[in-house]
């Protein structure tokens, strides 16, 4: 009669033969890497980038490739929002309600020029710039941009979606609007942000 | 309302079967040419209405008076020899002159008998701008002069529903085609933005005005069966 001796649990053991397959890692890792490959978009097209925005997801460029095919024509089950096209202001509130309503994690892309700053919409219409209603991960500028473009800035994204860490509970916090405005941020830097860019002053008052 | 029993499209054409076929018309002139017959017809039967009358790359504009110009309508759509059956557009111009008067624009066109005219109205200046609706005549004019009022502020008596169409209803910068408008709006972006955010995209929109069931008696009869049979769409 004897006692067993202890088994040393600093030591694993491992059988090839057993075909017990199994891995180590990172958490963060892991999830940031089924994160950035299952990104579920949802289209938000107002304009002509929302058509090189099909295209992007169409055969020939096949979004698929980045895990994206699923467009999530549903805000409550996608990931990142891609804003393809101009905003008016008639739209803000509709899209600042869809981009609420998607559940954290969430990330936002904004396509093309409008998206970005209003483009050549420099007018009482046109929001100048989405940055200014939601926040926005990743511009992709171009008028509008080619699918190649979009995807480039999709794969910036993913990049981002990897360097994320879990431990940053900062990252996932949902910013609330100002109550009094209704703004994310403060209204001398959208009036700063939607400064006329170039010369377009003078294109506007061009003196007839 | 229920829908008409039966519907008899209106051939372009119809009512002047000896016509020729119509054709592209070639080197048309700026100024002067034939003018429409209605134009003559207006003057005729409304006598004093007519300001004066002009034909424009072969098109007739007629100016008329904005008070009559509800019952010209009226006439230039029921009267047999006109039967101008289709609005395609209710508008406004405003001239960079500040001495030219603003002008209302309705573009009316004769399937029948294959016209187009154009009536246009002044409004004088230091007078309010306002027109009669044609809304009774033309059902479609109801968001034609919503935009126009919209854009103009110009009102269109008699309108049942005016309200803006194009901007949000409590935008109250002004009216943007106006050439006193500044292009990039009065306000700041920052107090556009917070504007426009707050107000309510659903506010303004009824379950009457966004709901099927008023418009039931007048849905064809295959739409009401699926519809009654708890089909939904739509959504």
């Amino acid at each position: 009669m004897g006692l067993m001796p202890r088994p040393d649990t600093t030591v694993t053991t491992y059988d090839p033969a057993s075909h017990e397959s199994w891995i180590a890692t990172r958490l963060d890792f892991l999830v940031n890497w089924s994160r950035a490959n299952s990104l579920w978009p949802m289209p938000f097209g107002t304009a002509c980038c929302a058509i090189e925005f099909m295209a992007t997801a169409a055969s020939r460029f096949d979004l698929a490739r980045f895990g994206m095919e699923r467009m999530s024509f549903s805000p409550r089950q996608a990931d990142v929002l891609i804003c393809a096209g101009r905003v008016p202001f008639k739209l803000a509130p509709v899209l600042r309600r869809i981009w609420q309503q998607m559940p954290q994690p969430k990330w936002c892309i904004s396509m093309g020029a409008c998206a970005s700053s209003g483009g050549m919409f420099d007018n009482y219409a046109v929001v100048q710039g989405i940055d200014t209603i939601i926040p926005v991960d990743v511009y992709v500028p171009g008028c509008p941009p080619r699918p190649e473009g979009l995807m480039y800035g999709i794969m910036l994204l993913q990049e981002k979606v990897k360097r994320e860490r879990m431990g940053d509970t900062r990252l996932r916090q949902e910013i609330e609007p100002d109550p009094t405005s209704g703004l994310y941020i403060p209204p001398q830097a959208i009036d700063e942000l939607s400064e006329p860019f170039g010369n377009s002053v003078h294109q506007t008052r061009s003196g007839l | 309302m229920s829908a008409p029993a039966s519907f008899t499209p209106v051939m372009p054409g119809s009512a002047a079967p000896e016509a020729p076929a119509p054709t592209t018309p070639k080197r048309v002139p700026n100024r002067g040419g034939t003018p429409n017959p209605s134009a003559a017809a207006i003057a005729a039967q409304f006598p004093g209405a007519v300001v004066r009358t002009e034909v424009i790359w072969g098109e007739t504009n007629v100016y008329v008076d904005r008070a009559r110009v509800l019952d010209i309508v009226r006439w230039l759509h029921d009267d047999p020899s006109q039967r101008y059956d289709y609005l395609s557009d209710v508008t406004a111009v405003e001239f960079r002159d500040p001495e030219q008067p603003m002008q209302v624009v309705w573009h009316l066109r004769s399937l029948p008998y294959r016209r187009f005219l154009r009536l246009k109205a002044e409004l004088p200046k230091g007078e309010p701008l306002e027109v009669p609706s044609v809304w009774s005549v033309y059902k479609g004019a109801d968001w034609l002069e919503r935009e126009c009022y919209d854009m103009f502020g110009i009102r269109f008596a008699g309108h049942a529903d005016l309200r803006r169409i194009l901007m949000w209803e409590q935008y109250h910068e002004g009216h943007p085609l106006r050439k006193d408008f500044p292009l990039r709006g009065r306000f700041s972006r920052a107090e556009q933005l917070r504007q426009a955010l707050a107000a309510n995209p659903e506010a303004r929109y009824s379950m009457e005005e966004l709901t099927i069931a008023q418009a039931f008696e007048d849905i064809p009869e295959d739409m009401q069966r699926r519809l009654a049979k708890g089909e939904r769409t739509g959504e």
